[in-house]
């Protein structure tokens, strides 16, 4: 069972708590964007077999949105975020970098 | 190839079995195809048989990392029906389900088609009213579904509950020759029939590059050395995003675990699939006698084949409260597949940014019902670099287009 720490009001949430939101820390191309950035915004998705940053939200906890870093290929998880950044903390970088000398990085 | 017959089972009964051949050959690969395709689940061999069938292109190399069928295709649970909303998939899926009504003679292997019918319970108005539009549709697309009435739903399946407690059944859209297959059979028949055709089919091989000069594909670089190719076809469920980033282009697709599990064989006790959609559950039983069981996917990117346990429980939950009979079962096996999402929730079968690349997958949770159909319109898409009318509406430009093939809410869940 998928276990996570929600950065906001600290509880160890498992999945059934919790809501998956998908691929984080993408661009927002509103309007005034070439077509092929919307699209690239909506839909297209890096979908690694690998290290994933994604959303989720403590839906069943305190509603709020957080980050995680996750393995696809084992489904180990890094560490949470909070949901107010635009890209993963320096430490969770080098801590991810360190189990996986050969990940290409963020 | 011999050919399996009545007359083959008398023959090889004389003389202790001993003449049977190999189904299919191991080959080692040559150094180049006219066209190599990745993936030997059912669509990537559909894709190689129909190019030789229909296209008379046999050079052909299917490169497949694990074995052939273990994949998805080995891990479905063979559910056939093509009773779809939007006239691109009605026509893709229906042209699948009739290649299925042929599929044992065509390639001389029993793949035990059994069209015992599908029903799709109908549990809530909207669902009533959702499933009364399709049964329209299919009329006008010549697909043939009817709405049933709750009493006809009892009389084909009788251990079915009438009057759950939360969701009572309302009706049901019903396809008559819809059914099940064996779906092992189904990848070995086509691969044995792609075999006798002189393709080469090559087990234990994974492509871990995509070579390519000039904008165009020249071959892929596996784990028995490189082997170039003038046409490449990703046909990889879901790992479609890996290859797809070794060919260096993305793809409106994410991949998540779906699950399925078997009870215990027993007595024959249903002979139609039943799908409850509302409350996220399917069943059938085996020709073996046991129940056959699915589900919904998990929400989240996953690779590993195994999927949350609470997915199951609430499946198995929803379909005690529509069959009680099945309470004190005893489930046997419970897997997972990787399952390929588009945007959308319908397939792809495109051409790709790449020259000569071209792309089959995003069937999801339900391209097992798909395998002959697209494989057939795949082929054509190879053979011929542009998409004939089956393929054309699946390509990638609709997600660029906004052209959406919007199936999500009319097929409910899984597959
Ligand atoms: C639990 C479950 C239940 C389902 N139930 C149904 C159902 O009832 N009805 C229905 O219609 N559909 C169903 N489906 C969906 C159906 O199984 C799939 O859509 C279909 O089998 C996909 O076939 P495929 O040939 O595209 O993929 P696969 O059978 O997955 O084949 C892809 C192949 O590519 C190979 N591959 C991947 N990467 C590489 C590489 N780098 N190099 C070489 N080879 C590679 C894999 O090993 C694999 O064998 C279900 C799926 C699951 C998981
Ligand atoms: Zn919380």
């Amino acid at each position: 069972m998928l276990l996570l720490t929600c950065p906001n009001c600290g509880i160890k949430a498992d999945e059934t708590e919790l809501h998956p939101g998908g691929e984080a820390h993408i661009t927002r191309h509103g309007a005034g964007a070439s077509d092929s950035d919307f699209e690239g915004y909506l839909f297209h998705r890096k979908n690694p077999k690998g290290v994933h940053f994604e959303r989720w939200r403590h839906a069943m906890g305190c509603g709020k949105w957080f980050h995680a870093a996750r393995a696809t290929d084992t489904l180990e998880v890094f560490g949470t975020y909070s949901a107010q950044v635009f890209e993963p903390p320096n430490d969770l970088i080098e801590k991810i970098k360190l189990k996986r000398p050969d990940w290409e990085g963020f | 190839m011999r050919r399996y017959s009545a007359f083959a089972i008398a023959r090889e009964a004389l003389r202790f079995h001993t003449g049977w051949e190999r189904a299919w050959a191991a080959p080692e690969p040559k150094a180049d195809y006219d066209v190599v395709i990745v993936g030997a689940g059912g669509h990537g061999l559909a894709t190689a048989y129909y190019l030789g069938k229909n296209y008379g292109i046999t050079n052909v190399a299917i490169v497949e990392k694990g074995w052939l069928g273990g994949g998805n295709t080995g891990r479905n649970t063979t559910i056939i029906r093509s009773n779809y909303l939007q006239d691109p998939s009605a026509a893709i899926y229906e042209k699948a389900r009739s290649l299925y009504e042929t599929m044992s003679q065509d390639l001389n292997y029993n793949v035990m088609f059994s069209p015992r019918g599908v029903m799709m319970l109908a549990q809530t108005e909207h669902e009533i009213r959702g499933y009364q539009r399709t049964a329209h549709a299919n009329a006008l697309q010549g697909v043939a579904t009817e709405f049933i009435s709750p009493a006809r739903v009892k009389e084909l399946c009788p251990i079915i509950e009438l009057s759950g407690p939360r969701y009572p059944v309302l009706g049901a859209l019903w396809q008559p020759r819809g059914g099940t297959a064996r779906h092992d059979a189904v990848a070995w028949g086509y691969a044995r029939a792609c075999s006798d055709m002189g393709m080469h089919i090559l087990q234990k091989t994974e492509v871990s590059a995509v070579l390519q000069s000039g904008g165009q594909v020249t071959g892929v670089t596996t784990s028995k050395g490189d082997i170039k190719c003038k046409k490449l076809a990703i046909v990889v469920a879901g790992n479609s995003g890996v290859l797809a980033e070794m060919a260096g282009f993305r793809l409106p697709m994410e991949s998540a675990a779906l699950q399925a599990l078997v009870s215990e064989p027993i007595k024959p006790c249903m002979d139609v699939v039943v799908m409850a959609n509302t409350v996220h559950g399917y069943m059938s039983q085996s020709d073996k006698g046991e129940m056959v069981i699915g589900g919904g996917a998990d929400g989240f990117n996953n690779y590993t084949q195994r999927g949350s346990f609470h997915h199951v429980e609430e499946t198995v939950r929803a379909l005690i409260e529509t069959f009680p009979i099945i309470s004190r079962l005893k489930m046997l096996r419970q897997w997972g597949g990787i399952v390929d999402m588009t945007g959308d929730r319908s397939p792809i079968i495109s051409k790709t940014p790449l020259g000569n690349c071209f792309i089959d997958g995003g069937w999801g949770t339900g391209g097992f019902k798909s395998i002959p159909g697209s494989g057939w319109a795949m082929a054509e898409l190879v053979a011929k670099g542009e998409p004939g009318a089956l393929a054309a509406p699946f390509g990638l430009d609709r997600f660029k287009e906004g052209r959406f093939i919007d199936e999500s809410v009319a097929a409910g869940v899984a597959h």
